[in-house]
């Protein structure tokens, strides 16, 4: 059982009427990667800016590295690195003013600033545009300075708001390796609405609706447990009554113009059947995809308000 | 807490306004100063008549006060505009918010950035009556006493407008909120026109009595209790309006 970084006991927080947090409750440990996932304004920016203290909830508690947030705010917030939506940063300074700035907001000592930035600008890739105003950096380098911000004090925390928003594919290659190399040795939390996103960067997945965690599972368990599918073209399809009698299908959906898809049990894909089936019928089989797609539908059952299938 | 005011003065120098702002002021004084030099040299001549003259101090260096007082008035709202309306809007707020700093450090050195700004200023203009002690003899006391009257005024007036910086996110709705304020608290006192002064309780109100008192030379420190007040109760505000909007917006 690794360090417990982070504690969140029924968070709930109320915008006038509105509960856009509403009785949340995880933790969050060293060297994982939790995705909050959610359709916009499920409440994953405002879960967000309370773990970073800069919105204070209606109720529940926040422990962070041990510290209590609303107790000892300084210190749980030292162990914290956030990165908004909007990166903070001040468009008239250069890219090492605004790091010193933000490495003497955090108290770090002076003379370990210098050492400090030049680390993380080097891990974050931004040696070459120290000098540089922030107000003239691509959208791409902004998100990346905010990055460096959030993690120049090495906090065993980092919250980062939507960090791959707006990057082009090789600077969003560039930022998951980026935070996957921070989920090493750091917790990780990061929000996003793209699923692939999850997929790619997080060891662990919550997904938020209308200010309520509605799933939280680890990703492995989730591949290993997913409720695999196969998808097929045929040119002469048959009934769905007869495909659901291919051994080991479990459920077919008909998703029109010839196309099925066909669950199984996790681990049992019946291709062979299928193919040798469609051989012998002459269905004409012209496509056979296996889907992994238990993360998409979960969310979008989950999102749409219908029942997880189990 | 030090850390904020040094970031704040530096970002004033960094932008142009803060010197504009600092070359209007110095070079609008300085042609009162001039002017008023000149009328005390024709004026010389007849007040050696007289028993206890007024000197330079009175005739120079403290009209001069009260008309740098009526630019701090313009000054102080133009630059305390910016210090949490442009953090607001710019999302730059959520850096302090998150950073290990309290509220009150926030506010506080966001304050000194802009007091410190504005002292000089004050100090620049301080040295233009001072040159005349090269020729002419100045009368120190009252000297300091104006001199820190200005100061107190700026303290005042920074700290009213920081506040009203925190409750909005246009800095120029909070500029003018600023300057209309100050404005009426300067001049409330005509409503006491024709009586004696501090008579009616809104002279006692006004920013503009308590200073005028400091430049006569009298060091009340009723007068220095009051603009120290003025300023923390603003303070005060501005710290708490940050923490509600923690719980608020």
């Amino acid at each position: 059982m690794s360090e417990l970084l982070v504690q969140v006991e029924g968070l709930t927080r109320r915008y006038g009427d509105v509960r856009a947090v509403d009785d949340v409750t995880f933790t969050l440990a060293r060297n994982q990667v939790l995705g909050f996932l959610g359709p916009n304004g499920a409440g994953k920016s405002t879960t967000m800016r309370m773990l970073a203290g800069v919105l204070a909830p209606d109720a529940g508690r926040i422990v962070i590295a041990g510290h209590d947030l609303l107790d000892l705010p300084r210190r749980a917030k030292r162990a914290i690195g956030y990165l908004p939506e909007q990166p903070p940063l001040y468009r008239e300074l250069t890219v090492d003013e605004q790091l010193r700035y933000s490495a003497r907001l955090h108290g770090i000592d002076r003379a370990a600033i210098r050492a400090s930035v030049g680390r993380t600008k080097e891990r974050c890739g931004l040696t070459e545009v120290g000098q540089r105003l922030i107000g003239n950096l691509s959208k791409g380098y902004r998100q990346r300075v905010g990055i460096a911000q959030a993690i120049l004090h090495d906090p065993p925390v980092v919250v980062l708001d939507e960090p791959t928003i707006g990057l082009d594919p090789i600077q969003l290659r560039d930022m998951r390796k980026l935070i996957g190399e921070l989920g090493e040795n750091h917790g990780v939390i990061l929000s996003t609405h793209l699923l692939p996103e999850v997929q790619a960067i997080c060891s662990h997945v919550q997904i938020l609706n209308a200010g309520r965690l509605v799933y939280a599972s680890a990703l492995a368990d989730l591949e290993r447990r997913g409720r695999a599918c196969l998808r097929i073209g045929l040119s002469a399809p048959p009934s769905s009554e007869i495909l659901a009698q291919i051994p080991g299908v479990e459920r077919v959906e008909d998703l029109g113009a010839g196309r099925f898809r066909l669950h199984h049990p996790p681990g049992a894909a019946p291709h062979r059947a299928v193919i040798e089936h469609s051989g012998a019928r002459g269905w004409g089989l012209w496509e056979l995809t296996p889907e992994q797609a238990g993360l998409e539908r979960i969310f979008i059952e989950l999102t749409l308000g219908q029942e997880v299938a189990e | 807490m030090f850390a904020i005011a040094a970031h704040e003065l530096r970002g004033l120098f960094l932008s142009p306004l803060a010197w504009t702002l600092l070359a209007a002021f110095q070079g609008l004084l300085a042609w009162i100063f001039l002017v008023l030099v000149d009328d005390f040299r024709a004026l010389q001549g007849r007040l050696l008549g007289l028993e206890n003259p007024p000197g330079a101090t009175d005739l120079v260096a403290a009209p001069l006060f009260r008309v740098t007082a009526w630019g701090l008035l313009v000054l102080a709202p133009l630059l305390t505009m910016r210090l949490f309306a442009e953090e607001r809007r710019s999302g730059t707020l959520d850096l302090l918010l998150s950073a290990p700093v309290s509220v009150t450090a926030i506010v506080l050195g966001k304050y000194l950035g802009v007091l410190l700004f504005l002292l000089g200023a004050s100090a620049l203009v301080a040295s233009m009556p001072l040159s005349l002690a090269l020729g002419a003899t100045l009368d120190f006391g009252k000297l300091l006493a104006g001199l820190l009257g200005l100061g107190l005024l700026a303290a005042s007036f920074a700290a009213a407008g920081l506040y009203l910086s925190t409750l909005t996110v246009q800095p120029v709705v909070a500029a003018v909120s600023t300057t209309g304020l100050l404005l009426f608290l300067y001049i409330v006192d005509v409503a006491d026109i024709g009586r004696e002064a501090f008579a009616g309780p809104f002279g006692y109100l006004s920013l503009a009595r308590h200073f005028d008192n400091l430049l006569l030379g009298a060091f009340d420190s009723a007068d220095v209790a009051y603009y120290l007040l003025f300023g923390a109760t603003f303070l005060g505000l501005a710290i708490r309006r940050l923490d509600d909007g923690r719980l608020r917006d």
